[in-house]
């Protein structure tokens, strides 16, 4: 295991910059998930850095080593994609055994087998380890083709959306899993996602990408609580968070240059009140699967906040709101601190 | 408008039963969801509701009329499908309008009824652009455009969002939602992702391998899951799902699990010594430290607003989602309720939900 940097590297495909002067240090034993959406440039740091791409410019450092003219066999990263692509006609077995057995490696047979069984385990297959791996669930197949990547102890695991074909139950208990071998192994990781709750859940530092530039790289709870600007504000927060103009629903004080508020629900004070003390109402309540959302209109603008399962409001209500200290926005949407 | 009326619909493929005597009634102006896991049999189902499977038994109203073995085009239907052929030849304008050329309608209302449907998607300013460099979300729009053109009695959707990526299928989700209020077609959406079906739809079908498990509103679903599997899919994180046995008794008010004892809504039912299942949803636990119920923090995930607390309990993990202000430390004890009149139980042997007098319904956010 060991660091991993990016120094001002730049890539760009037919003219159109896919990553401009990206510049990032990932220490050893770090959960770093890039977030952004379809397009940003997540999946193209992932490919510099595993040498399926070439950078332009910039410096790609691992383990102390500039690796830009590096083979991607050559750079010691283990690579798991969207799509687990496992050897069809070998078993669960053989199919963690297989980067083992590359001749280059000289492992001794014993040692593969050791090291597979302890792999399987905590990966939790071990109790299929001879089944084919067609005859597996998409889980486990997931779970085999991130074990395959275990067993090599490179020095980064790069990973493309492992979760995002599962289905939900199953990507929230391997988000769980993903987490605790990480830190067991104290992997160095770098995971590219546009699922904002696996990034909150899993990374140490989540780094916000938006067309080819890192905005903001920081703990989850700095990116969720102190975003540098609107557009990371907006990529964090189920619902999302509301953009208001600042003479909507008072607040305490507002430092000048307020052009913009960002309220999330821990922002928003309702109460029920008498129609004529009201600045806002109840517009309807949303029934999620994970959550209730409360939908309020004040003026012209639709706002939405988590409801509390405990709280007594019902459509229609007369409600009175106020901001406790909301993320405050200048002209050009950066955060005033 | 219309509405669709699923009687005994039963379809097979050789020895596999794809779908199992369904029975359900889409109402007009109504949004259904089929919800489920892949090859649970919502696409069949759809499928054959659009006259591109025959059933092997049973019937399908539309409006009243048997169209069961009527052909596809003479259903009145309109179908959206999850890859959204567009003719890539074509601009915006021409997708639109296609499907009222291919019925003779005259050119001065092709272009009336495009510019409408246009607008109604807000892609009036993108019509004459050829569909080959559009964004995910404006293609999904013009395929949307030329299924509503046609104001057929009725839309079936399949998965239209399963492509986009996480944050922008919230803004479709919305959009059709909204969509679906103002032209008040009935629709049937097949999805396997609860949020979309719970956010969207008047009435869910959640099915599993072939069998509508259960039949009604979101917060019914949400509520009162009728089956196992129908609590374990909805939710997320899933319901609590604590095992243990015991013989249950018409009038009890609790439940015994290892040493505790669990208040919960008033039995009303008897039923024999035998595997049973506690279903406790994330949200309806709180932390309160004399609580004899006990619990050692496993690992918390942080969400932002709210975090989820997975917590070593009865010898398995239980979720509880909290107020993220609230600090815990992996591996100290601590003590928990249950919001007793949100709580479900379940015959593990049977599946099914065990009756409970409780008032939950009446009272709800």
């Amino acid at each position: 295991m060991s660091n991993v940097s990016l120094h001002n590297v730049s890539k760009a495909f037919g003219g159109k910059n896919a990553i401009s002067g990206m510049s990032l240090d990932i220490a050893d034993g770090e959960f770093v998930v890039l977030l952004g959406p379809t397009g940003a440039g997540k999946t193209t740091a992932l490919r510099l850095i595993a040498g399926l791409e070439k950078a332009d410019s910039g410096e790609i450092i691992i383990d102390g080593e500039r690796v830009n003219s590096e083979a991607p066999s050559a750079r010691d990263v283990a690579f798991v994609f969207q799509q687990y692509s496992l050897y069809p006609h070998l078993s669960v077995y053989e199919n963690l055994a297989f980067p083992l057995r590359a001749p280059a490696r000289k492992m001794a047979q014993s040692d593969i087998d050791t090291r597979v069984r302890q792999i399987a385990k905590m990966v939790r297959i071990d109790h299929k380890l001879e089944n084919k791996s067609t005859k597996l669930s998409g889980g486990e197949m997931q779970r085999v083709a991130i074990g395959r990547a275990l067993v090599r102890n490179p020095s980064i695991f790069l990973m493309d959306e492992p979760l995002s074909s599962l289905d939900a139950k199953l990507r929230g208990d391997l988000r769980l899993e993903l987490k605790r071998i990480q830190s067991d192994i104290g992997a160095t990781l770098l995971y590219v996602t546009h699922d904002q709750i696996e990034a909150m859940t899993m990374a140490n530092r989540i780094g916000i990408l938006s067309d080819g530039v890192l905005v903001q790289i920081g703990s989850p709870r700095e990116i969720y609580e102190k975003p540098a600007n609107l557009y990371v504000a907006q990529r964090l927060g189920q619902p999302h968070i509301n953009i208001l103009p600042p003479s909507l629903i008072p607040a305490q004080s507002l430092p000048p240059g307020t052009v913009h508020i960002g309220a999330r629900t821990e922002h928003i004070a309702i109460e029920t009140v008498s129609a004529s003390k009201a600045n806002g109402r109840i517009d309807w309540i949303e029934h999620l699967g994970d959550q209730n959302h409360l939908h309020l209109i004040a003026g012209d603008k639709k706002l939405i906040s988590l409801a509390d399962p405990f709280s007594p409001f019902k459509a229609g209500d007369a409600v009175h709101l106020s901001l406790k200290s909301p993320l405050c926005f200048d002209a050009s949407g950066n955060r005033i601190v | 408008m219309a509405e669709i009326r699923i009687e005994n619909l039963h379809k097979s493929f050789g020895d596999f039963v794809a779908v199992h005597d369904s029975n359900f009634v889409v109402k007009d102006g109504e949004f259904l969801a089929l919800l489920g896991p892949s090859g649970c049999g919502k696409t069949t189902t759809l499928r054959m509701i659009a006259g591109l499977e025959l059933p092997t038994d049973g019937a399908i109203l539309l409006d009243g009329e048997d169209v069961t073995f009527n052909r596809a085009s003479d259903r009145d239907i309109a179908f959206v499908f999850q890859l959204f052929a567009l003719y890539p030849h074509m601009n915006v304008r021409k997708n639109i309008g296609f499907p009222l050329l291919a019925q003779g309608v005259a050119s001065a209302e092709i272009k009336r009824r495009v510019e409408e449907t246009a607008r109604l998607l807000q892609i009036d300013h993108i019509l004459d652009q050829p569909v080959s460099g559009l964004a995910g979300g404006d293609r999904q729009r013009v395929a949307l455009g030329r299924a509503i053109v046609r104001r057929p009695k009725c839309f079936l959707m399949d998965e239209p969002l399963g492509t986009l990526d996480a944050e922008f299928r919230d803004v479709m989700v919305r959009e059709l939602r909204e969509l679906h209020t103002r032209i008040k077609a009935t629709t049937v959406y097949v999805t396997h992702d609860q949020l979309e079906a719970m956010a969207m739809a008047d009435k869910i079908a959640v099915m599993n391998k072939g069998v509508v498990e259960q039949f009604g509103t979101p917060q019914d679903i949400y509520n009162n899951p009728a089956t196992l599997f129908v609590a374990a899919f909805i939710g997320s994180p899933a319901m609590n799902l604590i095992e243990f046995s015991g013989t249950l008794t018409a009038g009890d008010k609790s439940v015994t699990i290892g040493s505790a004892t669990i208040a919960v809504p008033k039995i009303a039912e008897t039923i024999a010594e035998g595997n049973r299942v506690l279903g406790v949803r994330p949200e309806h636990i709180r932390f309160e430290n004399n609580s004899p119920i006990r619990g050692k923090i496993y690992q918390t995930e942080y969400l932002g607003t709210t975090q989820i607390v997975a917590l070593e309990m009865f010898g398995s993990i239980v979720r509880a989602r909290a107020a993220s202000n609230i600090e815990f430390t992996v591996g100290e004890t601590v003590g928990v309720t249950f919001d007793t009149e949100r709580l479900s139980l379940f015959d593990a042997d049977t599946g099914r939900a065990v009756k409970l007098n409780s008032l939950k319904d009446a009272a709800h956010v």
